[in-house]
């Protein structure tokens, strides 16, 4: 029994390794590019226990915190002592490094499943902050490890953090006619990456669904624009808007039953249509003779943020769903401001925006109506919140590539996020707990 | 504006025409009907390029001009413009002209922008664009069922640069008829 247990995770692990080395083209690489001036330093100490440890827990643990920007990880071959259990845990030893948090833990082989139980002390104050045993298996153990990482995050922090959640982004390899687009589903450290779909033509705009287990996306396989929603468990997926011109920047409502998207009319005239999935009904939202496009739900679901160039320029306006509502404008500053995204908490929209004659990456407060430009690229596009909202990621180019960036909603901290070969771009942030 | 455009563009054309008219003009050089005046005559553009093809003669020169507007497949846009630009009008109206001889042959609109601003804002663009080479043809006697369009936005650009040179070979709709035509 055990022996099967131990042959299945090796053939778990084997084909694991399979499908990561069929996109390691597209494995992603994060790099903090600024982070805090004062981090906080913490030493995460290698786990104990006799159970396997396919994943290396303490180190993911450690590279979470250290790639927020706001955190310091003591080397492994900087720590005087290495305990497992609090009664080896002598504080003063890691005050004397300079350390403020220190994180012990264990994992455990238990009767049919692993168990990470990790702990997280104040050096300073000896209080013991954290206590915990997660339950996982050889598979979920790196999730498990990137839970762990928020738990200690949010417990020091104060928020919530957004390590144990995924990223999709579209990768182009090739060029000319031999561009090959992938739609692709990593963890958000990079490791993991899946390819959802694969095409000749472009790929583009995914979209989470609320409960993180479908992503809808465009592609224009068969050389015409189409939406589709893809189960991630399953594969499977439906082509939900193929209509003539057209089928674009799919949105997903809060209650997940509902897409908001970007259609044209037949002379090419695009508004915002809201389509609903069951029934496949669908609703015009928009009607006005400029571009409408880019829709974005608010929290509530009650209305829907969107670009519009029916002032000349694209700007980001409001609409309430309900008949007879009329559009309102939401940004004045500024000739360029478009693909709104709304933070979780809604009180701010993140977009792209004409800043000095380059493309950047603001935020703009909702109840104030003040932009400011959190980015410094000069083609930066394609923002999308964390699950947390303390992080913005989006589109870059550096060098003439196509990079991911994040950028903490307060600009303190910046990460680049590339790819070893070819460009990657359209990223977008999974749901809080999205399903492994 | 755009009315006041396709004003121009029409005008335009019958200028451009009304010159071809007067050499000895041959239809589109790559079909077999070329001998035959189209059919078409059901707008007043086209009907001034039908009174220049009653004549038929050979006159390689001007075959070969025509042969030349039908080889240009791109038409270039200004920045944040969907404005089919003058210069493209002889053009427009070669490929106008050989739809409308040619019922059967069925199109395709690739509107495309460059890499700046948000993806989805130039999908709505690119097919801006696309839409408006579609009324352009539309004037010089195609049917509304011979042209599809489509819009890329910024995802298949022809430079791979990210300047303004690369940019403006970038902001075009292509021209795209069925393998072999």
């Amino acid at each position: 029994m055990t022996d099967l247990r131990r042959l299945l995770s090796v053939l778990a692990l084997a084909a694991g390794l399979a499908a990561v080395s069929a996109t390691a083209h597209a494995q992603l690489t994060v790099q903090i590019t600024r982070g805090v001036t004062t981090p906080i330093p913490v030493a995460v100490v290698p786990f104990g226990g006799a159970g396997p440890q396919p994943v290396d827990v303490p180190q993911v643990i450690g590279a979470d915190l250290e790639r927020s920007g706001r955190f310091q990880a003591l080397p492994r071959a900087s720590m005087l002592q290495k305990p497992t259990r609090a009664g080896d845990l002598d504080l003063a030893q890691w005050r004397l490094l300079k350390t403020d948090f220190v994180v012990i833990g264990r994992v455990l082989a238990e009767a049919d499943h692993l168990a990470v139980e990790f702990e997280l002390y104040n050096a300073v104050t000896g209080e013991r902050l954290l206590g915990y045993s997660l339950p996982a298996q050889a598979t979920t153990l790196r999730l498990v490890a990137h839970r762990a990482a928020d738990m200690i995050y949010e417990k020091i922090l104060g928020v919530p953090g957004a390590f144990a959640t995924r990223i999709a982004y579209v990768s182009l390899e090739g060029s000319g006619a031999g561009r090959h687009w992938r739609l692709i589903v990593a963890d958000a450290d990079g490791e993991n990456p899946k390819t959802i779909v694969e095409s000749p033509e472009p790929i583009m705009s995914p979209a989470w669904s609320p409960d993180g287990s479908r992503l809808a996306y465009v592609s224009f396989e068969g050389r015409l624009s189409a939406v589709y929603v893809q189960s991630l468990a399953a594969g499977t997926r439906e082509r939900v808007s193929a209509r003539a011109g057209i089928n674009g920047a799919p949105a997903w409502s809060p209650d997940g039953r509902r897409l908001a998207l970007a259609l044209s009319q037949p002379d090419g005239n695009v508004d915002v249509f809201v389509l609903e999935l069951a029934s496949h009904a669908l609703t015009r939202i928009t009607d006005d003779p400029a571009i409408d496009t880019e829709p974005c739900w608010a929290p509530d679901g009650k209305s829907i943020y969107f670009t519009s160039d029916r002032a000349g320029r694209p700007q980001i306006y409001r609409i309430t769903i309900a008949p007879g509502e009329r559009p309102k404008r939401v940004t004045f500053e500024g000739a360029y401001n478009a693909r709104p995204r709304v933070s979780p908490d809604g009180t701010q929209l993140a977009i792209v925006t004409l800043d000095q004659g380059v493309y950047r990456i603001g935020a703009v407060d909702l109840a104030s109506g003040r932009s400011r430009v959190l980015s410094s690229g000069r083609l930066d596009e394609g923002p999308s919140f964390a699950p947390n909202g303390q992080t913005i990621i989006f589109a870059a180019r550096e060098g003439g590539r196509g990079v991911l960036a994040t950028v903490a909603v307060d600009g303190s901290v910046t990460s680049r996020i590339s790819s070893a070969t070819g460009d990657v771009r359209e990223p977008a942030w999974s749901p809080r707990e999205s399903a492994p | 504006m755009n009315r006041i455009y396709s004003l121009t563009l029409a005008l335009c054309l019958a200028l451009t025409l009304g010159a071809c008219a007067d050499k000895p003009a041959a239809p589109a050089a790559a079909t077999s009907s070329d001998s035959v005046a189209p059919s078409s005559g059901s707008t007043g553009a086209a009907g001034a390029v039908d009174s220049g093809q009653g004549r038929a003669l050979p006159g390689q020169g001007a075959q070969g001009a025509e042969a030349a507007l039908l080889a240009k497949t791109t038409i270039y846009f200004d920045f944040d413009s969907s404005e089919v630009k003058a210069e493209y009008a002889p053009v427009i109206a070669a490929h106008g002209k050989r739809l409308a001889a040619e019922r059967g042959l069925r199109i395709r609109l690739e509107g495309n922008t460059d890499e700046r601003g948000s993806a989805e804002y130039n999908v709505a663009l690119g097919e801006r664009r696309a839409q408006a080479v579609k009324r352009a043809l539309l004037l010089q006697g195609a049917t509304d069922g011979q042209l599809t369009t489509v819009s890329y936005g910024e995802e298949r650009p022809v430079a791979e640069g990210h300047d303004e040179a690369a940019w403006a070979q970038n902001r075009r709709v292509e021209i795209v008829y069925p393998s072999g035509r």
